[in-house]
């Protein structure tokens, strides 16, 4: 079983100039706590590792800024979201993808995967389609007085990634031969730049 | 001036110009983790004091659950109706120049003043 949402792009290798970083970990091998630090460590490491994609002098040094920030942003939240939800007794690695290459222009994806439960799916599956059927900044500012009532508002991360960030997102949610009670998702988000580093 | 401080992040409070000063990069695990910080900007609120200002210049990362427990306390001091909020921010910084707007919306009579 597979199921895609938003906009989720499978292929890359035929694009020009395509490379690619990807890491994975144990989602058990630490506490929480002592793992979480691993977040801020990948995401300032790409952060810093993007820039050496852009064409030397394209990008002025706001420039460079603005992409390495917005990077270690998406980047953080994808990983943060993937320990917080992963499905605690699963051995299953969370993976951590950032793909470079160049289309009408530098597109940057970054991708997260972890393995959740049914029960986290049907939640994480209904607050995707409420999120896809809404105007991200209202919805964005729902969800910041719902959280404010101490209410459950997920996803300000995600939200804030595509109404601040102006990037696109989708998700791809697949079971394992092997365990059909394990489901694996990716959340995808893609960025995208002119060669002179600015936002498309 | 009181302070709470942790590995990479510092909060403190500067009484004689009523400002939180945040510094360097929040990356706690969600709001209960944000809970100690949060409680800390209560505690200055409850002291109607007219106006605070959070001086965000310095700080240059901030996750979704730091950016949460912002938007409550700015939540939490429009429901107080006593207190000028004034924001203090750095367009340099992308997380600032990209969100802080969305305090505004929360609360239109905040002030936001660039650095």
């Amino acid at each position: 079983m597979t199921n895609l949402f938003g906009e989720y792009q499978e292929q890359f290798e035929d694009y020009k100039h395509y490379e690619f970083l990807a890491i994975g970990y144990s989602p058990s091998s630490l506490p929480l706590s002592r793992r979480w630090k691993k977040n801020g460590i990948i995401a300032d490491f790409v952060a810093d590792y993007i820039i050496t994609y852009f064409p030397e002098n394209s990008t002025k040094e706001k420039m460079q800024n603005r992409i390495k920030d917005s990077v270690n942003y998406i980047a953080n939240e994808l990983l943060e979201n993937a320990m917080k939800f992963n499905e605690q007794i699963s051995s299953y690695p969370i993976k951590f993808k950032l793909h470079l290459f160049e289309d009408t222009g530098v597109k940057v994806v970054v991708t997260a995967t972890n393995s959740i439960c049914q029960k986290t799916k049907d939640t994480f599956q209904a607050f995707i389609q409420e999120l896809l059927a809404s105007d991200p900044e209202d919805f964005y500012l729902v969800q910041l007085e719902r959280s404010a009532e101490a209410e459950n508002a997920p996803g300000i991360g995600l939200i804030t990634i595509i109404n601040d960030y102006n990037a696109k997102i989708g998700w791809k949610f697949e079971t394992l031969p092997k365990n059909q009670s394990l489901i694996i998702v990716t959340t995808m988000v893609k960025l995208e730049y002119n060669l002179q580093g600015l936002l498309k | 001036m009181k302070e709470i401080k942790g590995e990479q992040y510092k909060v403190n409070y500067k009484q004689e110009s009523t400002t939180i000063n945040f510094e360097g990069s929040l990356r706690r695990m969600g709001m209960t983790d944000y809970q100690p910080i949060e409680n800390f900007m209560n505690e200055i609120l409850d002291q109607n004091l007219g106006e605070i200002t959070l001086d965000l210049c310095e700080l240059v990362f901030l996750n979704s659950a730091g950016f949460r427990m912002l938007s409550k306390f700015v939540i939490a001091v429009r429901k107080q109706a006593k207190t000028q909020i004034v924001v203090k921010g750095n367009q340099a910084i992308t997380w600032q120049n990209t969100s802080l707007k969305n305090l505004q919306k929360l609360m239109p009579s905040l002030i936001l003043k660039w650095d």
